[in-house]
Order: structure tokens, then C-alpha cells, then sequence
């Protein structure tokens, strides 16, 4: 166990046996900066699923995916457990850990702290793992990789788009500092 | 290896949060404690973590024979029809020239199942078994593989565009095969078991025999 102590600014805490990162001195302005990451991360997610992901054209015949549209020929094709992995992998997860994120972090910010942010923010850090943006980032590329051989392929909005979503996704995983959010729903109103 | 003989939080009778990491005194045996701050389940340890792991960690074992001996899908033109393993596609990729691509692809579907299936085995059995060796590079092994577990999911995503993209067209039609929901319950499996295990048992040991 350790005792609590006050460190420089940007400084961490490592545990003295296993290394293993306790804490780390944010900049006071860390959640607001989440939150205009989270709020912009959410319009891309928009773009990136509105937008269809890559256009395939094979001899005049033009065939386009968004990724819906990709999850429902999985369970059209029989194949219902991968489309639901998929779905919430790569739809479902993010959506709810930025909507999640961002409920949290505005009644922070506007001090309305009974809104019920103590389960969102429960709920954000247990479905955390299971969002697989920049996976499926990679899975794409791949598939990519391995159409140019048979067609044409065409990048669509949504390649960027979610390009664009995995870095703002990390970028406001980084920079939210859920010790200090844990503590601020802790005081006393 | 000496560990620096620092107070821990069992040994004092308090338990820390899981989820939002605050410390507070452990209730009398026997009652359900809550964390006062974020209202989830306090426990010292885990519970069961040893048995889940095994249970996990078996099932994904049993499930990874049939994610690679199964076709993950079948592509099908006016050639015939043509199925692919997870193996297959590597090869196909290493033998169209995208060395580089076969070579992630290869890292992400099959070693890091294969190498995190053996990783946790060896974690739960030295628990098991009161190892009181490496203690500082099992719980950095732990935390490799459940950062890099996520990556085997990459042949699921490839699958899904493959079979979205290739649907209508004139030239062939992809669909997945049993494979892929086989190689999905692998990852997911290996993924709980993961989450199941805790990492603190490893230092259990050092305290009994110290």
C-alpha cells in the first residue's frame, strides 16, 4: 500500500513492487480538454458511420460498404455470432463509451453531479476493453490489401474518417484523468 | 529477487476499489462490502480467479482447433470455390508478395492466440503452485498479453469486408465460414480469462513464505 503524495507537475506514481503505474499529476484543465476531444471524436464517428468505408468496382459492377451495411450481409450470410461481435466491437462500444464519456465529463464540468454520472462512469470503464476501433482500423487495410488483386478499389469518407476517430478515441482516453473525475464526484455538493 | 517489504492493503484489513481504485477498511467477514464511493463490488481478491481463468482458458483451448482447422471463409467464382484457413490466407498473402502484411498478419492471428493461451496456462499453474520466482516478470508478462489480445480480432475484421464488399459482384461471392465465429469465441474467451485472472495472487506467494 502506499501513501498518497504530492507530485510535480507531470510527474507519476509507480508501485515500488510491480512497476505497475498508480497515478499521474494531470494538468488541471485534463477533463475539459477530454471533453472537447470526446465531443469532436463523436461528430467524426458520424462522418465514419453515415460514410461508406471503401467502393469496389469490378467490371462497370460498383459495390460500396458502409459499416453497418458490412455487419448486416455477416448476419445475412449465416454467420449471426461474428456479425454481433463485430457490431459491438466496432459500433456499439464506441458509441456508448463516448456518449458515456461525454455525459460525464459536461456534468463535471457543469456541476450537475447527480446525473447519474457515477454508473456511466462505471459502465465506461468496464466496457473499455472491448472497443476495437483501431483493430478494425488495421482489419480494413488488410482487406484492402487483399482486394487490389481481384478490383478497383476505392477509399471511401469513412477510411479517414475512422482513421481520424481511432487517433481522437486515444487521444481523449489519454488525456481524461478518471482519478480526478472519481474525486470530484466524490465531494460533497 | 528481494521485493522491498512495503505494507500492503490485505495485510491491513483494507480493500481497494477495482473499478475506481479508492481504498476503504474491508466490512466483517462473511457481509457483501460496496465501495462507498462508486457503489461496486469490493473484494480482496478476485473472486474465483484461479477457477475462472482455468475455465476460460480451457474452453478457448478446446475452440482453437476447430478456428484453424475450419474454413474462416469461401470464396466462390466461376473457378470453383475456394476455402481459406486463417493459415491459408496468411500463406496467400506471403505468396502474393505482401510480406509485410502476411508477416502482421501472421503475429496477429496465430502467435498472439497461441503465445497468450500459453502465457496465461503458465501464470494460473505458477500461482497454482506458489511460485515465488519472477514475480516482477509475470506481472509484466500479464499485462503484455492483455494489452495485445485485442490484436486477433484483426482476421474478423478482414473477414467482414471481405464477405460486405464481395457480396454481388459478377466475379465471386465471399461468405465467412464456421472458422470465424470459432476464431471469434477464441479471442473473446481468451479475453475473459484474462480479465479473470488477478494479477495479485502472484505476490500472494511471497508474503506466505517470507
Amino acid at each position: 500500500m502506499h501513501r498518497r503524495i504530492s507530485l510535480p507537475p507531470g510527474g507519476e506514481a509507480r508501485c515500488v513492487r510491480c512497476r505497475a503505474l498508480l497515478y499521474r499529476v494531470g494538468r488541471p484543465d485534463a477533463n475539459e480538454r477530454a471533453l472537447a476531444l470526446a465531443l469532436a471524436a463523436c461528430i467524426v464517428l458520424i462522418v465514419a458511420n453515415v460514410f461508406p468505408i471503401v467502393g469496389l468496382e469490378v467490371k462497370g459492377v460498383h459495390n460500396s460498404a458502409t459499416l453497418f451495411s458490412a455487419v448486416q450481409s455477416l448476419w445475412e450470410d449465416k454467420a449471426q455470432a461474428v456479425a454481433v461481435l463485430v457490431f459491438v466491437t466496432t459500433i456499439f462500444v464506441p458509441v456508448a463509451e463516448l456518449a458515456g464519456l461525454i455525459w460525464v465529463l459536461a456534468a463535471l464540468r457543469f456541476g450537475i453531479r447527480n446525473w447519474g454520472a457515477v454508473p456511466v462512469l462505471h459502465f465506461i470503464e468496464s466496457v473499455k476493453p472491448w472497443g476495437m476501433v483501431e483493430v478494425f482500423m488495421l482489419g480494413v487495410m488488410v482487406s484492402l490489401v487483399k482486394l487490389a488483386h481481384i478490383a478497383t478499389v476505392e477509399p471511401g469518407v469513412a477510411l479517414f474518417s475512422f482513421a481520424a476517430l481511432m487517433a481522437l478515441i486515444a487521444a481523449a482516453a489519454a488525456v481524461f484523468d478518471a482519478d480526478a473525475a472519481w474525486q470530484q464526484l466524490e465531494a460533497p455538493q | 529477487m528481494r521485493t522491498t517489504a512495503a505494507p500492503t492493503a490485505a495485510r491491513m484489513g483494507l480493500l481497494v476499489c477495482e473499478v475506481c481504485r479508492l481504498v476503504s477498511r474491508a466490512p466483517a467477514p462473511g457481509s457483501d462490502a460496496h465501495c462507498p464511493r462508486c457503489g461496486a463490488m469490493l473484494h480482496q481478491r478476485k473472486p474465483a480467479s484461479l477457477a475462472r481463468t482455468w475455465a476460460f482458458l480451457l474452453t478457448a483451448m478446446i475452440l482453437y482447433v476447430p478456428a484453424n482447422m475450419l474454413p474462416i471463409m469461401d470464396t466462390s467464382s466461376l473457378y470453383g470455390t475456394q476455402r481459406d484457413t486463417i493459415v491459408s490466407g496468411v500463406a496467400f498473402l506471403w505468396t502474393s508478395g505482401s510480406f509485410i502484411l502476411a508477416a502482421l498478419v501472421f503475429f496477429a492471428s496465430v502467435m498472439v492466440p497461441l503465445v497468450k493461451m500459453i502465457a496465461l496456462a503458465v501464470l494460473a499453474a505458477s500461482v497454482q503452485l506458489r511460485s515465488t520466482k519472477h514475480p516482477r516478470t509475470r506481472t509484466r508478462l500479464y499485462r503484455i498479453i492483455e494489452y495485445v489480445g485485442r490484436w486477433s480480432m484483426l482476421d474478423i475484421f478482414v473477414v467482414t469486408m471481405l464477405v460486405a464488399l464481395v457480396q454481388v459482384s459478377t466475379l465471386a461471392t465471399i461468405h465467412a465460414g464456421p472458422g470465424a465465429a470459432a476464431f471469434g469465441g477464441v479471442v473473446v474467451l481468451t479475453m475473459f480469462a484474462a480479465a479473470s485472472f488477478d494479477p495479485r495472487l502472484i505476490w500472494d506467494a511471497q508474503r506466505e513464505n517470507s
